[in-house]
């Protein structure tokens, strides 16, 4: 196509202007369409009476259809537009930080905790006496400073030692063996002398090093130590710890590395796949994971698994529970205007009362939410936590306080580097000395 | 024609003048700004001066970073180019059948994202790496440098051999005829009239090899991912790193002035050795 294809009455002149324009109007609405966002809905609003609208930037990847769904469902019936986008996993802070700064910022965002906190407060409205404060079953799920309500933990999930209850059987073991760190070696050491004979690879998945693994041991086997020292010196949030219960965490990465399906040597490229294929398949016996991990093991069937406190060889074990806690913290953006604000309450509120709001969060998300309405959550590990819990003391989410990314990546490099033959020195520096230097460093300067 | 182009070449370089705007000159006097600022959301910001530049430069990771990248840059550099003219010449020879099956094979390595090689060759050097009973990537560095290095020949070879094939094949052949009747033998004709004649490719070549080594991002975090503690962590990754994954109200800053550093860094090394082999170029 070239000036030929146009009305001869067109003069040159013309036909470069209009190019130009044709261009320069290409041009322009590149540069406006970029769109980042993974997933998103927008529903237009049907009633003139609203006036506020809320945009949620959801941090669950599993759950966004779920919110995609409850959104559209609340705009049917209050004509109040709701946004639901959802980051790619492992990018809620990088998609946090650029939404923030836009003129729609989020009005309802997420933190994981008072580490996460940190960088949010000044943008978070506070939340006491709302009507989604009043509903809480446990205030102890709150992100507080001072009498401010920062953020509201929306979900309970619980993390232990999920084990195969036919291959325990099979081994000549039931739960009630296992009361104790002594105990319970003393039937993973069992399991794994008679591995051939049991049909298994090993008493413990592989404790996969790999950064998509590598929490399961920095974050949460570190929060058994943490705790019992914490609830010693009576802390919630220390500038520097002493590393008490180190050596329980010893024995216990001890325990997971040799009573194992792999070699220690290559447990820096195991991934969390690995581990729950080896779970899943019959593998291991004993997966030390959380509630979330049920998705992916449910093909063994809802009574083939139970889930075990995780034993460190603490005086008085017997009584610990299952680690219960939430890294799922609802905030309100206070720079958001006043509707914006009261239309997010109100959507909160309705979330965590209403019918369809209850039962998506229990059913359809498996969430067990701390919440006066809320329904019990279909999840079956949550069900044996509660069971548990309710004759034991759970354990506390400790590990949210330790400071930051950088201090778990070379807490990650110490334990791998241990593992391959490494010493345990490099892990105490890790563990302890870099808790006051990291805390120091994202202290506000 | 020319006329009315000269009256409205405005309207054309509009498209391109726009784009170029809002998409490197705002964005980039945004972020020296912010360079100079603390803050957690850009729209929000608190202007601290020189601090974050003193912070930066005080940091030893960052200088680690430099020297790290600084090695491997010279490493791919002369590798790559050798590599690439090597098989180049080998591909331009008319003797030689099938040379454009080989040409897009070579070439094809180029065509996959970084993410995905970096994942694939770790999964390939730490299945040899594990056969040979030596520490896997994670807590190997020297590995880790020659993974990096051996995944970005294998990427980017294919690439500046094609240019520097394009640019073989317009030497005339008159020169390399008139050589043959002077008698020069083959190496003689590579070092006395094909290097010569290539000179701008060559500029053109090194000129990609060292700010790709330098800006080097995706296939260090698939690969390494800085692994083990930061000690292969280039540049890019590392400011990436201060900006993302600290926590506390100082480290975006500090990693604004860290890309704004790199930044400078990067265009002055290209500077120079523009500068240096565009002195060698000879006139056709």
């Amino acid at each position: 196509m070239g000036a030929n294809g146009l009305n001869q009455s067109m003069s040159r002149k013309q036909f470069v202007m209009l190019g130009g324009a044709v261009l320069a109007g290409l041009g322009l609405s590149a540069c406006g369409g970029s769109g980042s966002s993974t997933s998103s809905s927008t529903t237009s609003s049907t009633t003139a009476a609203a006036t506020g609208t809320v945009y949620y930037l959801n941090f669950k990847p599993e759950a966004d259809e779920q919110w995609q769904a409850l959104a559209k469902t609340y705009t049917d019936q209050t004509g109040v537009e709701v946004k639901v986008v959802t980051a790619a996993s492992g990018t809620y802070e990088e998609k946090l930080k650029s939404e923030m700064s836009k003129s729609s910022a989020p009005t309802l965002f997420q933190v994981s905790g008072y580490v996460g906190l940190e960088n949010w407060k000044e943008y978070c409205a506070d939340l006491s006496g709302t009507d989604i404060y009043n509903q809480l079953t446990d205030t102890n799920l709150v992100l507080k400073e001072d009498s401010k309500v920062d953020a509201i933990g929306y979900v309970e999930e619980y993390f232990g030692i999920i084990y195969n209850k036919t291959l325990l059987t099979k081994a000549g073991y039931s739960e009630s063996d296992i009361t104790s760190f002594a105990t319970l070696k003393k039937v993973c050491d069992d399991i794994q002398a008679r591995k051939d004979e049991l049909g298994v690879k090993g008493a413990f998945t592989s404790a996969g090093m790999d950064s998509s693994s590598s929490w399961r041991y920095t974050n949460h086997l570190a929060d058994i130590p943490l705790y019992y020292e914490f609830k010693e010196d009576n802390v919630t949030n220390p500038d520097s710890i002493k590393g008490t219960y180190l050596p329980n965490y010893k024995d216990i990465f001890d325990l997971y590395i040799t009573d194992s399906t792999c070699d220690k040597a290559s447990l820096s490229a195991k991934t969390a796949d690995d581990a729950t294929s080896e779970f899943v398949n019959g593998e291991a016996v004993f997966y030390q994971n959380g509630t979330w991990a049920y998705d992916d093991i449910k093909a063994l069937g809802d009574d083939t698994f139970g889930l075990l406190p995780i034993y460190i060889g603490v005086t008085g074990e017997e009584k610990q529970g299952i680690c219960a806690g939430t890294e799922n913290y609802w905030c309100v953006n206070t720079e958001a205007s006043e509707d914006d604000q009261k239309a997010t309450l109100d959507f909160m509120n309705w979330v965590v009362t209403s019918d369809e709001g209850t039962k998506s969060l229990a059913d359809d998300m498996g969430f067990n939410c701390p919440f006066k309405s809320a329904k019990a959550a279909s999840n079956p590990l949550v069900k044996i936590a509660n069971t548990v819990n309710s004759s034991k003391t759970p354990v506390s989410w400790a590990f949210s306080v330790q400071p930051g990314d950088e201090y778990r990546k070379t807490l990650a490099n110490a334990l791998t580097a241990y593992a391959a033959g490494g010493t345990w020195d490099d892990v105490k520096v890790a563990f302890v000395d870099d808790w006051a230097t990291e805390k120091a460093a994202s202290a506000s300067a | 024609m020319s006329k009315v182009l000269k009256k409205w070449w405005p309207l054309f370089v509009l498209p391109t003048a726009l784009s170029f705007v809002f998409g490197f000159v705002i964005p980039f006097v945004q972020g020296t700004y912010l360079s100079f600022c603390q803050f957690k959301v850009i729209s929000d910001t608190t202007f601290v001066g020189l601090r974050n530049y003193v912070d930066a430069l005080s940091d030893s990771q960052f200088m680690s970073s430099f020297g790290f990248t600084a090695l491997f840059a010279v490493t791919v550099t002369v590798l790559v180019n050798v590599f690439a003219l090597a098989i180049a010449l080998a591909l331009t020879r008319n003797r030689l059948r099938g040379t454009n099956a080989y040409r897009t094979v070579f070439f094809m390595p180029n065509l996959i994202g970084g993410i995905v090689l970096g994942y694939i060759w770790q999964i390939l050097i730490n299945c040899v790496l594990s056969n040979v009973g030596a520490d896997l990537l994670a807590l190997n560095t020297v590995a880790g440098y020659w993974g990096l290095v051996l995944l970005t020949l294998w990427q980017q070879v294919g690439y500046m051999m094609i240019i520097y094939i394009a640019g073989l094949q317009s030497i005339p052949t008159d020169y390399i005829e008139a050589a043959k009747v002077d008698g020069a033998n083959a190496w003689k004709t590579l070092w006395k009239v094909k290097i010569p004649n290539l000179m701008p490719t060559i500029t053109i070549c090194l000129f990609l090899t060292i700010t790709n080594a330098f800006k080097l991002f995706d296939q260090n975090l698939a690969l390494t991912g800085g692994d083990p503690n930061h000690s292969t962590e280039m540049l890019a990754l590392n400011i990436y790193n201060t900006f993302y994954s600290r926590v506390g109200a100082k480290w975006m800053g500090i990693g604004q002035a860290k890309a704004v550093i790199f930044c400078i860094l990067v265009v002055a090394i290209s500077l120079i050795q523009l500068r240096a082999t565009k002195s060698k170029e000879v006139q056709q």
